[in-house]
């Protein structure tokens, strides 16, 4: 079989940066293949977030470049990466707090442009379930509908990544089982970067998983090949 | 910010047939002082898209309100130039004056916003100063009265001055209801409300708060040429630090971040400083002492309390 090697969405190399004495990110060469959903796990502190945070522009690298579809974007700002397609959601749900929902997905909408904005907002709302919460105000919403309404404004995006920091943590289990039908219906349209600790669920869902430890890649592989990798039993799976 | 749209809008008319009617019931004294009010709620209607709306908490914006005094001014004084073309003008130089300034001030947020914008207003006032030949310094001038006349009507009169300044304050209010209602005006909000989520939406914060602090610098160039348009004169004490308090005060005071505070504002303390300057030559502290129970009992201001409690849809 002849293997197509399709070029990479993400694609890093050496990318660094050091918090003082602390290597958060530390020289990690790193692939994101479209359409996959690729899974970052790794201890607390391995550097995940921060990883994520030079994906999305939220922080600038000290050292190594990072390529979108071919196009070095490692200086580019935050903003104008939204705008080539990389959407973060973040782990800490920040949302409009005194906005209506209605007007926190709008936000998202309207940022790639004006037409249609009333409809494409519903069409979010509906694809999470918050239809029939718009005219609430957000900071009103249970946790679990604030999760949500942040998976929304990702969505109305419509990227091409979508970074979602640990979006079930809070969920219900019965909502993490619509979680999981929503995000494999995002590909191949969208590719999905996902930062999880719940181990379920990332071997369920990820066709791809890295793991991070000490700011440096210890394996990438199959969810099957991440669970035999001794190294990575070692160090984090703890088996 | 959405729905209600027809509500809203007839609320807005109504005001304006309210104030536009008062000139037919209100004294000669009054209805200058209307007049005067208008204008003012101009002023802080612009100051009120940047930091009621936008988040900007300005205190430099004297020096928004003296550009458009002095743009619209100085031609009528030197050229002969009549009131139209002055008060385009005034707005413009607003507009201008907004955009220069926010191009070094929006680096910083915050305090450092504040003072940065505070030393921008000292350093305009000083240069008023400094240019008195021209400027007329401390005393000001008075505006030639053949400068002071729009289409033939002599602003100098009161029938034409209480239309000019309802005029410009009619177009400001709608404007500005249309402005925030609009997909801009939620952009404007978010900025106050989450600047980091909106950078990870795809807005530069840096262009949404320009853009914010120009159309608040139009308001108040507006503003600035109108006062000495309609009131025929233009003097350093609009750049002082005073005229950059006062719109904030009148904000504060009806509700920032709501279409019809600023005027509600605006009225109020107008009044409340005539009325205390009645009783006491300490007016000011009479004004102090309302403003503590303002923010002791009703932080939002009038309007948005009653936004919070009980009209939601409120702008």
């Amino acid at each position: 079989m002849a293997a197509v090697i399709e070029s990479p969405l993400i694609e890093t190399k050496g990318l660094t940066l050091h918090f003082g004495g602390l290597r958060a990110v530390d020289g990690v060469d790193f692939s994101l293949r479209p359409g996959e959903i690729h899974a970052l796990i790794g201890p607390n502190g391995a550097g995940k977030t921060t990883f994520v945070s030079l994906l999305s522009g939220r922080r600038l690298p000290q050292s190594g470049s990072i390529r979108l579809a071919g196009e070095d974007i490692t200086r580019l700002p935050a903003h104008a990466r939204v705008r080539k397609g990389i959407a973060y959601t973040f782990q800490i749900t920040s949302i409009f707090p005194r906005l209506s929902v209605f007007d926190n997905v709008a936000l998202a909408v309207q940022s790639r442009g004006a037409r249609g904005v009333t409809v494409k907002t519903r069409a979010a709302l509906a694809r999470v379930g918050l239809e029939g919460l718009e005219g609430q105000e957000a900071q009103t919403l249970s946790y679990g509908h604030q999760r949500l309404l942040e998976l929304a404004m990702g969505l109305a995006l419509a990227p091409r990544l979508l970074i979602l920091d640990e979006p079930t943590q809070g969920l219900a289990a019965s909502e993490i089982e619509g979680f999981k039908a929503l995000v494999r219906s995002l590909v191949p349209q969208t590719t999905v970067l996902l930062i999880e600790h719940n181990m379920d669920l990332v071997m369920d869902l990820a066709t791809r998983i890295t793991v991070l430890n000490f700011g440096r890649i210890l394996a990438t592989g199959s969810p099957a090949e991440i669970r035999a990798d001794k190294a990575v039993q070692e160090a984090y799976l703890g088996a | 910010m959405t729905g209600g749209g027809a509500r809203i809008w007839a609320l807005h008319a109504a005001v304006l047939v309210v104030v536009f009617a008062a000139q037919y019931w209100l004294s000669p004294y009054h209805a200058t002082n209307l007049a005067r009010i208008m204008v003012l709620a101009v002023f802080a209607m612009g100051y009120n898209l940047a930091f009621g709306y936008t988040g900007l908490l300005s205190l430099g914006h004297a020096l928004l309100l003296a550009a458009g005094m002095y743009a619209a001014s100085i031609p009528a004084q030197l050229w002969g130039w009549t009131a139209g073309p002055a008060l385009i003008a005034g707005i413009a130089a607003g507009g201008l004056m907004a955009g220069a300034v926010g191009l070094l001030a929006l680096r910083t947020a915050g305090v450092s916003f504040m003072i940065v914008t505070l030393m921008f207003a000292q350093a305009g006032f000083l240069t008023i100063l400094y240019f008195a030949p021209v400027t007329g310094g401390d005393d000001g001038f008075a505006l030639p009265a053949a400068s002071r006349t729009i289409l033939g009507f002599s602003l100098a009169t009161d029938t034409p001055r209480f239309l000019a300044a309802f005029g410009l304050f009619a177009s400001g209010l709608l404007a500005s209801l249309a402005l925030v209602r609009s997909s801009f005006g939620r952009t404007m909000v978010a900025m106050r409300e989450n600047e980091e989520r909106s950078r990870m939406l795809g807005y530069n914060p840096f262009t949404v708060k320009l853009a914010a602090l120009v159309i608040s610098g139009l308001y108040a160039g507006g503003a600035g040429a109108a006062w000495a348009l309609l009131f025929g004169y233009a003097g350093a004490s609009f750049a002082s630090i005073q005229y950059s308090i006062l719109p904030m005060l009148y904000v504060l005071l009806g509700g920032a971040g709501t279409v019809l505070g600023p005027f509600l504002g605006a009225v109020l303390m107008f009044y409340l400083i005539e009325f205390a300057s009645d009783l006491t030559s300490a007016y000011l502290f009479i004004v102090g002492l309302a403003l503590v129970i303002l923010v002791l009992f009703a932080p939002k201001g009038i309007l948005g309390t009653i936004r919070e409690r009980w009209a939601r849809w409120l702008p």
